[in-house]
């Protein structure tokens, strides 16, 4: 019969040799490797401790951004929701109150804003479709939880501090 | 033969025949597809509107059989008839593309970019001519001309800053109202459509207005940011109205109907009724009759599948079947987490379609 590939080899079924009944020689090259090991550099890092750097292009746990002067960015145009692929976003638009001015960019905002995490693929579709440099994905990891309902991210679980708070403290 | 006469027209090299009289634009829309130029300002169920924008400016490389001369500039194809033996070039002409594409920016000089906010984008017209023909950036380097907000009534939301001045809501409201109560004040470029003094429009098919705009400068207030077009799903549904013809276009979403417009046809014109009528539908019906009791479904709209409105829309959707579930995994299924328990957005106990005018702050407390 024709041989699928040229790669399989004829088992050798001799008997052994001295050398190789003794075992012994087997034994020392395989400890040899071993030991060998133990002097070379390790593949593992201590986590908690030691972290590694991330790469550029990582995309980790959303950010919702805010302008200089701490108003929210995002005007709930809904480009994220629609460009995500999972459709883990989702979105309630509000009309900005005139006594609200310093609190929201535009006209329109988001009053509510939420990712489902358990559907979120972290593909950074939203961060790529928003218009208003409104979200991010940042270099944070998402964090694990015991519970299926902490996985729904709500505007405040995800909106960066406010500068002008941060200065005065 | 007392009929009038048909005409052989060549656009784009695919020759029709219409009656005399009929517009190069009305001619090119016969044929259909991309050789009908964008337009504007131009519907054709209002009379007189049109030679505006400039938008449909087609080539005439032969003016007709008995003057086949070509004609010397770029014509507005919805104002010039067509003549026998007519060659028109529309978008296999590279004049026209550019004269589009110089037009475009032009309209773009004063349109402020705040399509995430608007509440036309998804269906707007300019929207659609600038992504077709547009330049990504501009060239303007002063500010864009702005207005005051003004307030022209409890249903009717005016963005001045978004106005093309395509003098289509003056036509309607010109020819479906027996009296006009808005119009052009002021000329150049502080012109702005406005009321005279500070009124609101309250007529009974003045809401037509807001389908005829081709931007969103007059918009339904009653369906002010509550959600995106491209969300909701629109649906065809009639009911009786003893003022209108009652065909309208359900936005829904769920069970909730967000917005109610006119039906639109392929070129963005409200579409004629089932009466012979252009479907022009009364206030009452827009903005008051946001509840499903108050309609027949007829079925869900065709949409374009390239337009983002049909984004989402999964046709021909099949739920598994419960019974067959339980057979397939021999248990009920176990529901870990029930979605409205967490989540805050689209509760079922919250109906955000029955709040008059948008939403603020004080809504989703």
């Amino acid at each position: 019969m024709e041989k699928l590939t040229n790669r399989s080899a004829q088992i050798n079924r001799s008997p052994m040799t001295l050398k190789e009944r003794i075992y012994l020689p087997a034994i020392f090259k395989g400890m040899s490797i071993t030991v060998g090991h133990i002097f070379k550099k390790k593949a593992t890092i201590q986590y908690p401790e030691e972290k590694r750097s991330f790469s550029p292009v990582f995309r980790g746990l959303h950010i919702l951004n805010r302008d200089e002067q701490g108003r929210e960015r995002c005007t709930a145009c809904g480009l994220c929701a629609v460009a995500c692929p999972a459709e883990a976003i989702t979105m309630e638009a509000a009309e900005r109150k005139s006594d609200e001015k310093d609190k929201y960019r535009e006209e329109k905002y988001a009053a509510r804003y939420e990712i489902n995490m358990l559907r979120c693929i972290f593909c950074g579709a939203c961060e790529e479709a928003c218009p208003k440099d409104a979200i991010y994905l940042s270099e944070t990891v998402m964090p694990a939880n015991f519970t299926r309902e902490s996985f729904i991210y709500k505007k405040e679980d995800m909106l960066i501090p406010n500068p002008q708070n941060q200065q005065k403290a | 033969m007392s009929e009038t006469p048909n005409f052989k027209v060549t656009i784009d090299n695919i020759t029709i025949e219409v009656p005399a009289g009929t517009s190069i634009l009305e001619a090119a829309r016969r044929v259909g597809g991309e050789v009908a130029p964008p337009t504007m300002c131009y519907y054709s169920k209002l009379q007189g509107s049109g030679g505006k924008c400039r938008t449909c400016l087609v080539e005439v490389s032969k003016g007709s059989e008995k003057d086949p001369r070509p004609m010397p500039k770029l014509v507005a194809s919805c104002r010039t008839g067509v003549m026998d033996g007519m060659e028109v070039k529309s978008m296999t002409s590279e004049k026209v593309l550019d004269a589009r594409k110089g037009v475009t920016e032009f309209l773009l000089l004063n349109h402020p970019l705040d399509c995430p906010v608007c509440d036309q984008a998804g269906e707007c017209h300019l929207q659609d001519l600038g992504y077709d023909h547009g330049n990504e950036g501009t060239r303007y380097e002063f500010d864009r001309r702005t207005f005051e907000p003004e307030d022209i009534g409890p249903n009717i939301q005016l963005h001045m800053n978004r106005c093309i001045m395509c003098f289509r809501c003056v036509f309607a409201a010109e020819q479906l109202t027996d009296y006009r109560e808005h119009g052009i004040l002021d000329r150049g470029d502080h012109a702005r459509i406005s009321t005279c003094i500070s009124k609101s429009l309250d007529h009974d098919f003045i809401g037509n207005v807001i389908d005829v705009c081709p931007v969103g400068a007059l918009t339904d207030k009653t369906f002010r940011f509550k959600n995106r077009v491209w969300f909701t799903k629109p649906v065809d549904a009639h009911c009786k109205c003893d003022k209108c013809c009652g065909e309208v276009r359900l936005w829904m979403r769920g069970n909730e109907v967000f917005r109610v417009t006119a039906r639109k046809d392929e070129w963005g014109e409200v579409a004629t009724a089932s009466n012979g009528k252009t479907g022009w539908i009364c206030n009452e019906c827009r903005f008051e009759k946001k509840s499903l009791s108050d309609w027949t479904i007829e079925g869900p709209s065709k949409i374009s599948r390239h337009s983002v409105i049909s984004q989402g829309h999964y046709e021909g959707v099949h739920e598994p079947q419960p019974e067959l579930l339980a057979e397939v995994i021999g248990k009920e299924p176990v529901f870990t987490m029930s979605i409205h328990n967490i989540s805050e957005v689209n509760k079922p106990n919250v109906h955000l379609s029955q709040i008059e005018g948008p939403a603020h702050s004080d809504d989703f407390k």
